[in-house]
């Protein structure tokens, strides 16, 4: 398979063609959906559109953007102007967005080819695209198992081959940990540096979109198309997007790695191994590597389920039958809200709502979303105090490998515990990278993490890089 | 200890209907989740300052110009029901009210 940016590189110079890349791309999507449920819609008639654009634009001699007719899969919680937009959930079932999110225009600006809306658990809330309304994705590489969640469909369709690049959303792992479990390449972008806006949102003070790609190289490409500020969303940081692509190739030399016990304690005893491959790799890269405790990380979790939950609740507000999407009709409006809602929610998205509206109520407000918002900054300044030592953290990105469905959906707080090493980095708003690197359990990937403070999305890129190399990717 | 009445409270809260079944699998799992939130419960951050939000950008405003919004018609198109250019809802107010 040739890179995101080798046929960005073709169809500019005439060796392929926007057309001829979305064939591909739309064969191995039909080759595979149907057993693997990645896309919930293929939208083939915008998509021969915009690569005809890029073909004509080619033709003409005009200039065409670094994705010029590369075919892009899109999480289904992007709104894209009159193509169905889900979350996977029957509330928005039939529902099509008046307008596309900003990293939408981007892309097409770029020369993309957005092909269609990929699964996610429901409103991305889950680890295993389990939640899904319309049904699990399944893992490319083995179709028993979860892809990881809560961009699974994105994760699966880089894995599958059917589209070279993807975009998800981040919010307490939900790109890095179906990246991991993929095998694939995933990156957390710093809080603010992609626009939100058209992101249906889950948790706003954590939510952030970010590339899914089989290389460092192209998670870079795809980064900087889709970064920069957007005056359409008020947390967007003011300031141009990053050069990335040129530090690709900085290396470690001379960059101090803390290897984080919290990051790495209670994994498998393969991803513990490949995280100490990592280190060693990293080390023999120039880098030098310390052993770091964070203690503070140990919160992390416990915090995010009452912040994103309460974020959620708040969030979730509007899908009361009133605008858009689904309506049970009832003889006054309460009541149509209550069954609206009732209907169109699945339990996972019920439980996070009711324990966000807990967190939230009289009584219990400082007790729990007010202490976890204090642990927020507890750890903020444990990080910032980690990166006055060392440039970069090093870690595991998930516990275990892909695990089989069904593992984990009777106990939710199983299910969590996917999200224990990712979820601080979100609470922080820093950016972190998922790198495949070695195999555990059965020959599935494991995903190792690098996170850096905000704005570190060079050196992470750097250091991802590193590891690849060393895994023979080129 | 989170209570059955607890939740019936919570749902009714966040305008969702849970069956009996429904109420008693959610107690158990938010008592789960909230039993391992008891150590975030029983920390003393007494003068910790709350975070609701990473980085301090505040009060952003764009410039005081108007703009396009979205077209209406094609709000509307996609609302569950409609009249006279508005979204249309069952009666908010009871008869006797």
């Amino acid at each position: 398979m040739r890179s995101a940016g080798e046929i960005a590189r073709d169809v500019r110079e005439g060796a392929s063609s926007a057309g001829r890349e979305l064939e591909i791309a739309l064969s191995a999507i039909r080759a595979r959906n149907d057993e693997l449920n990645v896309f919930l819609y293929v939208d083939e008639a915008g998509a021969r559109l915009a690569a005809q654009r890029v073909d004509e634009a080619v033709a003409r001699g005009e200039r065409t953007g670094p994705l010029a007719g590369v075919p892009v899969a899109l999480k289904d919680n992007l709104c894209q102007r009159g193509i169905p937009t889900t979350c996977s959930s029957r509330i928005l079932e039939g529902w099509r967005p008046p307008y596309n999110a900003t990293v939408i225009d981007r892309l097409v600006a770029a020369g993309a080819v957005p092909v269609g809306k990929t699964n996610l658990d429901e409103f991305a809330m889950g680890s295993s695209t389990e939640t899904s309304a319309f049904g699990p994705t399944r893992n490319p590489l083995d179709p028993t198992r979860v892809p990881g969640g809560s961009s699974g469909g994105s994760a699966a369709a880089v894995a599958a081959d059917m589209t070279p690049l993807a975009l998800g959303s981040d919010t307490g792992g939900s790109i890095r940990q179906p990246a991991a479990l993929c095998g694939i390449v995933g990156v957390k972008p710093t809080y603010g540096l992609v626009s939100r806006y058209g992101l249906i949102a889950f948790a706003s003070s954590l939510d952030q979109i970010g590339p899914l790609s089989r290389s460092v190289a192209d998670a870079a490409l795809l980064l900087e198309v889709i970064a920069g500020h957007d005056p359409r969303d008020s947390t967007s940081l003011p300031e141009p997007a990053p050069s990335l692509r040129d530090h690709l190739d900085d290396g470690v030399v001379g960059r101090r790695i803390g290897v984080v016990r919290e990051l790495i304690d209670g994994a498998d005893p393969e991803v513990v191994a490949s995280v100490d491959r990592a280190a060693e790799v990293l080390r023999a890269a120039g880098a030098e590597l310390v052993p770091l405790s964070i203690p503070e990380l140990r919160l992390g979790l416990s915090a995010y389920y009452l912040i994103a939950p309460a974020e959620a609740s708040s969030n979730l507000a509007r899908f009361d039958g009133v605008r858009y999407g689904l309506r049970v009709d009832a003889d006054d409006v309460a009541a149509m809200n209550e069954a609206t809602r009732t209907a169109g929610f699945g339990a996972e998205v019920k439980r996070r709502i009711m324990l966000g509206t807990y967190a939230l109520s009289a009584g219990y407000y400082d007790a729990y979303y007010g202490q976890a918002l204090k642990v927020r900054t507890q750890m903020i300044e444990a990080f910032r105090r980690a990166y006055r030592e060392v440039d970069l953290l090093l870690g595991a990105t998930t516990p275990t490998v892909a695990f089989p469905f069904g593992s984990k959906t009777a106990n939710p707080m199983s299910m969590y515990l996917s999200d224990v090493f990712t979820i601080p980095t979100n609470l922080a708003g820093e950016a972190a990278i998922s790198v495949p690197f070695g195999v555990g359990e059965g020959g599935l990937p494991v995903g190792v993490q690098l996170l850096g403070p905000g704005r570190s999305e060079a050196r992470l890129l750097a250091a991802g890089r590193v590891l690849e190399l060393a895994e023979g990717r080129p | 200890m989170l209570r059955r009445e607890d939740v019936a409270h919570v749902a009714r809260l966040a305008r969702l209907t849970l069956s009996d079944e429904e109420l008693d699998l959610f107690t158990d799992q938010l008592a789960q989740v909230l039993e391992h939130a008891s150590d975030v419960a029983a920390l003393d951050l007494e003068g910790v300052e709350a975070t609701a939000h990473p980085f301090g950008l505040v009060n952003v405003v764009r410039a005081d110009e108007p703009q396009p919004s979205l077209d209406r018609d094609e709000v509307l198109a996609m609302a569950p029901d409609v009249e006279d250019g508005r979204f249309a809802v069952p009666r908010i107010l009871g008869e006797d009210q």
